[in-house]
C-alpha cells in the first residue's frame, strides 16, 4: 500500500471534503490553531462579561424600561422656535467650519512632516524618518477628544481648541498615509531629474508632489467628512460645535432642545454619506 | 542640457502667475468665514497668562507618576478598557448578525425569479434604514443618553458601544455577503435548501475570512473609542485621564498617555497579526 493512499485525518485534494466512513475530527486537538483561538476568543468575552460586573437589571427590566420611554418620551415635541433653530444652524456651521479648518491645517502639517518620515530616493540617508514616524504615531494614537481636553487648558474653552485637536489627530493620521503614497511614488521622473543635479526641494515639487497629488487630495478629503462627524461630538468636553451645544442643553435637562440638536446632528450626518456616496460615485463612474 | 535659466537676460517670470495669485486669494477669501466661526485666534495661545499656564501644566509632565498602588489602578482600568471593548462588540454581534441576515439581498427567495416581491423589498428596506440610523449616531451621544438612563458606570459604556457598532457590523456584514458570487448560494435555494442553509454552506464559507477580519478591526477600533467614553462617565482609563486633567496633575497624566498609546499600539498589532492569520 502506498503512503499516501493511507486515510489520513485532513482531506486531500481529490478526496471528498467529509468522507462518510470517517468520525468527525474531534473538538479540541492540540495542534489546531483555530481551536485554541476560538478558546482564547471564549475566554476573553467570559472575562469581560464577568469582571465588568454589567448591570443588567438597569436595562432588562420593566422599571429601566418604564424609565427609558419616560425619558424618550421627554424629547417630544422637539424645540423648533425659530430662536433656537438659529442658535442650532449657527452650531452646525461652527462644527463644519471647525472640521473644514481642522482638516486644512491637518492636510499643511500632515504633508511637511511626510516629507521627512518617507525615503525619496535609495540614497536618502532618511535619518529622520524613524523619529517622524514616532511622532506621527503619538499624534494618531491619541484620539481627537482627547486632544480637545489637554488642549482646553491652553486654548480656552470654545471652538478653537477643537480646531486644534482634529487638526493635531489628523496629521498623524494624514501625515503616515502621505508618507507612504511618497515612498509608492515610481522613482523615474524624481531619478532623471536627481542625475541632471536639481536639488532635492525643487525634484519633490516637481516630480514627487504632482504624482502623487490626486491621492493626497483624496485621503484628505476621506478624512474630512471622518472630522465632520468627530467635530460634532468634540464639544462633549467643551470644544465648541453641536456637542457643546447638546451636552449644556442635556446638562440642564432641556429635552424638547436636545432633541432638536440630536435631530441636526443626525441631518447633518445624513448629508455628508449621502455626499460623500454621490461623489464616490460620481468620480468612480 | 542647460537649463533655461542658465541663459543671461532670460526673463524671470511665472507663466502661471495669474492663475496663482488668483487661487490664492480666492482660498484667503473662502477661509476667512472658516476662521471667524471657529475664533481662530492662534495668538491667544501665546498670550502670557495662557503661555504660564501651559508651560506649568507641561512641566509637571515629568517625573511621570508611577507608584504601585497609582499602577495597580492604572492597569485595572486598562484592563476595564479592553473588556468594554469586548462585551460592546460581543453584544454588537448579538445585533448586527441577525439584522445583517435580513438585510442581505441574495438570500431572498423571491429575488431568485426575478424581482423580489414588495413585502420582503420593504422588510429589507426597513432593516437597512435601521441600520444607518444606529451607526450615525455617535457613540459618545449614545453613552451621553445611557449615562442618564442606567448611571454612571461602565454598562452606559458597553450598551452605547453595542448600538453603534452593531449598526456598523450590520451595515457592512451585509455589503460583504451582498459583494460576491452568489452562485453556489443560489443554486442551494433554487434547489430547495432553507436560507439559512444556503448561508452556512455557501454564503458563509466564501466570505468568512472577509467577515471575521472587518470583526476584529473593529474590536481595534471599539478599544479606542472605549477610552473616549471614559469620558463622559462610563469608566475605563478615560475616566481617570478625565479626572487627573481636572486636578491638573501631570505626572499622571503623561503616565496614562503613554499608557494609552501603547494599548493602542499593541491593539493595532494583535489586530493586524490576526487579521494576516484569518486571511
Amino acid at each position: 500500500m502506498k503512503p499516501e493512499m493511507q486515510p489520513l485525518r485532513r482531506s486531500f485534494p481529490g478526496e471528498a471534503a467529509n468522507p462518510p466512513w470517517k468520525l468527525p475530527p474531534p473538538l479540541f486537538d492540540a495542534r489546531c490553531r483555530a481551536c485554541w483561538f476560538t478558546a482564547a476568543l471564549l475566554v476573553l468575552v467570559l472575562a469581560s462579561f464577568v469582571s465588568l460586573e454589567l448591570d443588567w437589571a438597569a436595562f432588562a427590566s420593566i422599571e429601566a424600561a418604564r424609565s427609558m420611554g419616560r425619558f424618550v418620551a421627554e424629547f417630544f415635541p422637539p424645540d423648533l422656535s425659530p430662536v433656537f433653530v438659529h442658535k442650532v444652524v449657527w452650531a452646525a456651521w461652527e462644527t463644519l467650519a471647525m472640521s473644514a479648518l481642522g482638516t486644512l491645517m491637518a492636510a499643511a502639517l500632515g504633508l511637511a512632516l511626510a516629507v521627512p518620515a518617507s525615503r525619496m530616493s535609495s540614497q536618502d540617508p532618511a535619518w529622520l524618518r524613524s523619529p517622524t514616524r514616532w511622532l506621527l504615531n503619538a499624534l494618531r494614537a491619541i484620539p481627537e477628544l482627547v486632544w480637545a481636553a489637554l488642549l482646553l487648558i491652553s486654548a480656552g474653552l470654545g471652538p478653537m481648541a477643537g480646531t486644534l485637536a482634529l487638526a493635531l489627530h489628523t496629521s498623524g493620521v494624514l501625515g503616515r498615509l502621505f508618507a507612504e503614497a511618497m515612498e509608492n511614488v515610481p522613482t523615474g521622473p524624481g531619478d532623471a531629474l536627481r542625475t541632471q543635479g536639481v536639488g532635492s526641494l525643487r525634484v519633490f515639487a516637481y516630480a514627487t508632489l504632482p504624482q502623487v497629488l490626486p491621492q493626497l487630495m483624496s485621503y484628505t478629503l476621506y478624512r474630512w467628512e471622518n472630522n465632520i462627524r468627530a467635530a460634532a461630538v468634540l464639544g462633549v468636553v467643551g470644544a465648541g460645535g453641536l456637542g457643546q451645544l447638546l451636552s449644556f442643553h442635556m446638562g440642564l435637562f432641556h429635552m424638547n432642545k436636545t432633541a432638536t440638536i440630536l435631530g441636526a446632528m443626525l441631518l447633518m450626518v445624513a448629508c455628508v454619506d449621502a455626499l460623500s456616496f454621490a461623489a464616490r460615485r460620481w468620480l468612480t463612474r | 542640457m542647460p537649463p533655461a535659466r542658465s541663459r543671461p537676460g532670460a526673463p524671470a517670470r511665472d507663466p502661471a502667475l495669474a492663475a496663482r495669485v488668483l487661487w490664492l486669494s480666492l482660498a484667503l477669501v473662502l477661509l476667512w468665514p472658516l476662521g471667524a466661526a471657529t475664533e481662530f485666534r492662534p495668538w491667544v495661545l501665546w498670550a502670557p497668562e495662557n503661555r504660564k499656564v501651559t508651560a506649568d501644566f507641561v512641566r509637571s509632565f515629568w517625573p511621570l507618576v508611577y507608584s504601585a498602588e497609582f499602577m495597580q489602578m492604572v492597569l485595572r482600568e486598562t484592563w476595564r478598557t479592553v473588556a468594554m471593548a469586548t462585551a460592546g462588540v460581543t453584544l454588537a454581534l448579538v445585533l448586527a448578525v441577525p439584522l445583517s441576515l435580513l438585510a442581505t439581498r441574495v438570500l431572498s427567495l423571491s429575488a431568485l425569479s426575478g424581482r423580489m416581491g414588495r413585502w420582503p423589498a420593504v422588510l429589507r428596506w426597513c432593516v437597512r434604514a435601521t441600520l444607518i440610523v444606529l451607526r450615525s449616531i455617535p457613540e459618545l451621544v449614545w453613552a451621553l443618553v445611557f449615562v442618564r438612563v442606567v448611571g454612571l458606570g461602565p454598562t452606559a459604556g458597553v450598551l452605547a458601544i453595542a448600538l453603534t457598532y452593531g449598526g456598523m457590523l450590520g451595515k457592512v456584514y451585509a455589503e460583504i455577503l451582498e459583494s460576491g458570487e452568489s452562485h453556489a448560494t443560489q443554486t442551494l435555494m433554487r434547489n430547495g435548501s432553507g436560507r439559512l442553509q444556503a448561508f452556512v454552506y455557501a454564503l458563509l464559507p466564501s466570505h468568512a475570512a472577509e467577515l471575521a477580519s472587518y470583526t476584529v478591526y473593529r474590536w481595534e477600533c471599539a478599544i479606542r473609542s472605549s477610552v473616549v467614553l471614559g469620558f463622559v462617565g462610563a469608566g475605563g482609563l478615560g475616566q481617570q485621564l478625565d479626572n487627573s486633567m481636572k486636578m491638573f496633575n501631570g505626572g499622571e497624566v503623561a503616565t496614562l498617555l503613554l499608557v494609552f498609546i501603547a494599548l493602542v499600539a499593541l491593539a493595532d498589532r494583535v489586530s493586524a497579526w490576526l487579521r494576516k492569520a484569518l486571511a
